[in-house]
C-alpha cells in the first residue's frame, strides 16, 4: 500500500456534529476497501497517479495571508465566498448573499439544513468510480451547501474561489459543494480554483454535486488555474430534472496533474445541457477530462463542445461519453472534441464513446487532432505576420471561439485578458468574435 | 518596380505557367486577362509564395530584391499586397486583431514601433467607411460568415490600411454587383500615385470601365500572348479569347 493510501483521516471528524460523523465515518470504511487504480483501469489508461504516492498532510486551517502568499482574489462582479485551504474565510467573503440564496457549512447546518444535506448529500454522485469521491466523503474539510430556494432568479453569479496556500509540506484538500438549484430558479455559479506559489505541492480532491430541480436554470463555470505543482481530482456531477437547463464551462491550465470528471445526468424530460470546455497544458502538464452526458428519459438534448491546445511536452485526455438509455427516445445529443498539437512532442489521447440503446434518437460525435491549419497561416503571412506570430493568433482563435459561450460578459473578459496574456495577445483586439 | 522574366511554374506536377515575361512600371494599372485555366490565378499565388505552387524556372525582381529567395511575410513587408479571389475565414481571430497585426508587421519593417490599440481601431473604423462595411465587422472573426462582396471589401480594408507598393488583385471583381464593384473601384482609384503599380486579374471587361488600365496583357497557355492598351480588352469582350488562343497554337 502506498503512502498515499495510508493517509490519516483522523481530524477531519472531530468536532463534527454526529451525522456528519457518521457520513465521514462511512465514507472512511468505503475508502479504506480501496485501492488506487492502475493504468490498467480503463478509466485511468492515459493518465498515471505515480504524481500521487506521496504523503500529505492535511491542510492548514487557511489562516494564510493571501497577499504573503501572492494570491490576488479575483474580482470580476458577484457574490464573492472564499475558502483557504478548503476551510471558509469569512474574512476574504462577502458577508450578505442575495435573497433565497442560502450558504450553509455542512458542520453548522441547523436541523431543517442538515436534514436537507442528508437528503441530497452524494444524490448525484454515483459510486462507479468510489475511490476519490469515498475519500473525500472520509475527509471533507468543510463541505459547503449552497440552497436556492425555489423561482429565485440572481443576475449576478455566485463566486466561490478554493484557494490552496502555503504551507511547508505538501498537503491535501477535500472539498465538497452542494448546490440545489430549486424549481424555476436561475442562477450562475462560479468556481474558481486558485493556487499559491508555483513550486507549493499540495493535493485537491473536489467534488461538485449540482441539483437542477424542474424548470431550473444553472450556469456552472468551473476554472481550474492553479499552478504547475498543484494535483487535482475532481468531478462534478449534476442531475437535471424536467425542463432543466445546464450551461456548463471547463476550463483547465495544466498542472502535474489533473483530472476532472462531469457527469450529467438528464433525469427528467425536456432537460438540456450544454457543455462547453477548453484545456491548455503546457512544459510537462498533463490534464484529462473525461464527461459522461446520460440520457436517461425522452426529449432530452445536449450539446458539448472541448477544445484543448497541447503544447511542449504536454499530454492531454478526453473522453466523451454519451450514454442514451433505453427508453430515451427523441434524444438529440453532439459531442466535439478538437486538439491543437503545437509540439512534436505534445500529445492527446481523444475518445469519443457512445452508447445508445434507445432507436429514435439524433447522436452526432466528432474527434479531430490536429496542427494548424496551412491555408490560414498563409493567408495571415500574405499580410505581413511572422510566421511565428501567425501560429499564436490562429491558436488563440482556436479556444477563443469557445470563450465566446461564457455568458457573464465580465468573467469572459477576465479569461480573455488571462488567455491572451498567455498567448500573448492584446485583449482590446481580440475582442468578441461571435 | 517588378520584373518577371521566363516565369515556369507548377502545381501538384502540373506545369501552369509557361515562360510568362511582365514588366510593371511604378504608378501603373496592369490588367490581366485570359480564359479559364490560363494561369492568371497562379500568377498571384506564386507572387505571393503561396505553398505548392512551385516555380521551376524564371526570375522574379521586386523593388530590386530577388522576390522568389523571400519568405511570403517578406514580401508582404517589402509592399507586395495579393486581394484574394477567395479570402480565407479564420474563426476566432478578430479582423481587428488580424488588422492591427498586419499593420504592426508594415511599422516593425520600417523600424517603427506597433501603433497604439486606440489610434489604430479609429482609424480601421474611418477606413471601414471608406469601403462601405459596417465596423461591427471588425469585432467579427476574419472573414468568418461573410458573404461574397463583404470578403472583397474587407480585402480592400486590408489594402487600404497597409497602403502597399503592388496590389495583385485576383478576380477582385468576381461575385460583386454593381454597387459593389463600385466602392472597390473607388478605393482602387483613390490608391493610385506615381509610386504604386497595380495588377488586376480580371476576367470580364466590366472592371476596366470603373478603373481604367494603362496596359491590358492577355494570358493563355501560360504565358503571355498578347498586350495592349486598354482598347485589346474591348476587342476581347467583342471577340472571345479564342481567336487568340488560336493564333497562338
Amino acid at each position: 500500500m502506498t503512502d498515499f493510501m495510508r493517509q490519516p483521516l483522523d481530524s477531519a471528524a472531530a468536532g463534527a456534529p454526529p451525522w456528519l460523523q457518521d457520513y465521514l465515518r462511512a465514507g472512511r470504511r468505503r475508502w479504506e476497501a480501496c485501492s488506487l487504480p492502475t493504468r490498467k483501469t480503463e478509466q485511468w489508461k492515459y493518465t498515471g497517479l505515480q504524481a500521487l504516492q506521496a504523503s500529505y498532510a492535511p491542510a492548514s486551517d487557511g489562516a494564510i495571508e493571501l497577499a504573503d502568499a501572492g494570491i490576488q482574489l479575483p474580482r470580476y462582479g458577484g457574490f464573492r465566498v472564499v475558502f483557504v485551504n478548503g476551510h471558509f474565510s469569512a474574512e476574504h467573503s462577502d458577508s450578505r448573499l442575495p435573497e433565497g440564496v442560502t450558504l450553509v457549512r455542512f458542520a453548522e447546518a441547523d436541523e431543517t439544513q442538515s436534514g436537507r444535506i442528508r437528503e441530497y448529500l452524494g444524490s448525484a454522485v454515483g459510486r462507479e468510480e468510489p475511490l476519490f469521491t469515498a475519500l473525500n466523503d472520509a475527509a471533507l474539510e468543510d463541505g459547503v451547501f449552497l440552497d436556492i430556494a425555489p423561482r429565485t432568479v440572481v443576475e449576478q453569479p455566485l463566486h466561490v474561489v478554493w484557494v490552496s496556500g502555503n504551507q511547508a509540506d505538501a498537503f491535501s484538500i477535500n472539498q465538497r459543494l452542494l448546490l440545489l438549484c430549486g424549481e424555476s430558479s436561475k442562477v450562475s455559479l462560479i468556481e474558481h480554483f486558485a493556487g499559491a506559489r508555483s513550486e507549493q505541492q499540495s493535493f485537491t480532491n473536489g467534488v461538485t454535486e449540482l441539483l437542477l430541480e424542474a424548470g431550473a436554470t444553472l450556469c456552472h463555470y468551473r476554472l481550474h488555474l492553479e499552478e504547475a505543482a498543484a494535483l487535482h481530482i475532481g468531478r462534478v456531477h449534476a442531475r437535471l430534472g424536467e425542463n432543466a437547463t445546464l450551461n456548463g464551462f471547463h476550463l483547465g491550465l495544466g498542472s502535474v496533474l489533473k483530472r476532472l470528471d462531469v457527469v450529467v445526468d438528464h433525469c427528467g424530460q425536456g432537460a438540456h445541457c450544454e457543455l462547453n470546455g477548453v484545456y491548455l497544458p503546457r512544459g510537462d502538464e498533463h490534464v484529462d477530462y473525461h464527461t459522461c452526458i446520460e440520457h436517461r428519459v425522452p426529449h432530452c438534448t445536449s450539446s458539448e463542445v472541448f477544445r484543448g491546445i497541447i503544447g511542449d511536452r504536454a499530454t492531454a485526455v478526453f473522453n466523451g461519453r454519451i450514454h442514451i438509455h433505453r427508453d430515451a427516445q427523441k434524444t438529440r445529443a453532439e459531442l466535439s472534441n478538437r486538439n491543437l498539437l503545437t509540439s512534436t512532442q505534445a500529445e492527446v489521447n481523444t475518445k469519443p464513446e457512445l452508447e445508445i440503446y434507445a432507436d429514435d434518437v439524433q447522436c452526432a460525435h466528432g474527434a479531430t487532432v490536429a496542427q494548424l491549419d496551412e491555408t490560414s497561416l498563409h493567408y495571415l503571412r500574405t499580410r505581413g505576420v511572422a510566421r511565428a506570430d501567425a501560429q499564436v493568433m490562429l491558436s488563440f482563435g482556436f479556444i477563443n471561439e469557445v470563450i465566446d459561450t461564457v455568458r457573464y460578459e465580465p468573467l469572459r473578459e477576465f479569461l480573455r485578458d488571462l488567455l491572451s496574456r498567455r498567448f500573448a495577445r492584446d485583449s482590446a483586439l481580440v475582442g468578441d468574435v461571435a | 518596380m517588378l520584373k518577371i522574366e521566363n516565369l515556369h511554374a507548377s502545381v501538384d506536377g502540373t506545369d501552369i505557367l509557361k515562360g510568362l515575361n511582365l514588366t510593371v512600371a511604378p504608378g501603373a494599372v496592369h490588367a490581366i486577362m485570359g480564359p479559364n485555366g490560363s494561369g492568371k490565378s497562379t500568377l498571384g499565388h506564386v507572387l505571393a509564395g503561396r505553398p505548392g505552387y512551385n516555380v521551376t524556372a524564371g526570375s522574379v525582381q521586386f523593388l530590386g530584391q530577388n522576390l522568389l529567395e523571400l519568405e511570403t511575410e517578406e514580401r508582404a513587408r517589402l509592399g507586395l499586397f495579393l486581394a484574394f479571389q477567395y479570402p480565407v475565414e479564420i474563426p476566432g481571430v478578430s479582423n481587428m486583431e488580424f488588422l492591427k497585426a498586419a499593420v504592426d508587421a508594415q511599422r516593425e519593417q520600417r523600424g517603427e514601433k506597433p501603433i497604439d490599440a486606440v489610434t489604430f481601431m479609429k482609424s480601421a473604423r474611418e477606413t471601414c467607411k471608406a469601403v462601405d462595411l459596417d465596423p461591427a465587422f471588425l469585432k467579427r472573426g476574419v472573414n468568418e460568415g461573410f458573404s461574397g462582396g463583404e470578403k472583397k471589401r474587407n480585402e480592400l480594408l486590408q489594402m487600404l490600411l497597409l497602403q502597399p507598393r503592388l496590389c495583385i488583385l485576383d478576380e477582385t471583381d468576381s461575385g460583386l454587383d454593381i454597387d459593389a464593384l463600385q466602392v472597390v473601384a473607388r478605393g482602387v482609384n483613390s490608391m493610385r500615385s506615381p509610386e504604386r503599380a497595380f495588377v488586376m486579374v480580371t476576367h470580364y471587361q466590366r472592371l476596366l470601365d470603373f478603373i481604367e488600365p494603362d496596359y491590358v496583357h492577355v494570358l493563355a497557355g501560360g504565358r503571355i500572348v498578347r498586350s495592349g492598351d486598354k482598347s485589346l480588352a474591348l476587342e476581347l469582350e467583342a471577340r472571345g479569347y479564342a481567336w487568340l488562343e488560336d493564333e497562338v497554337a
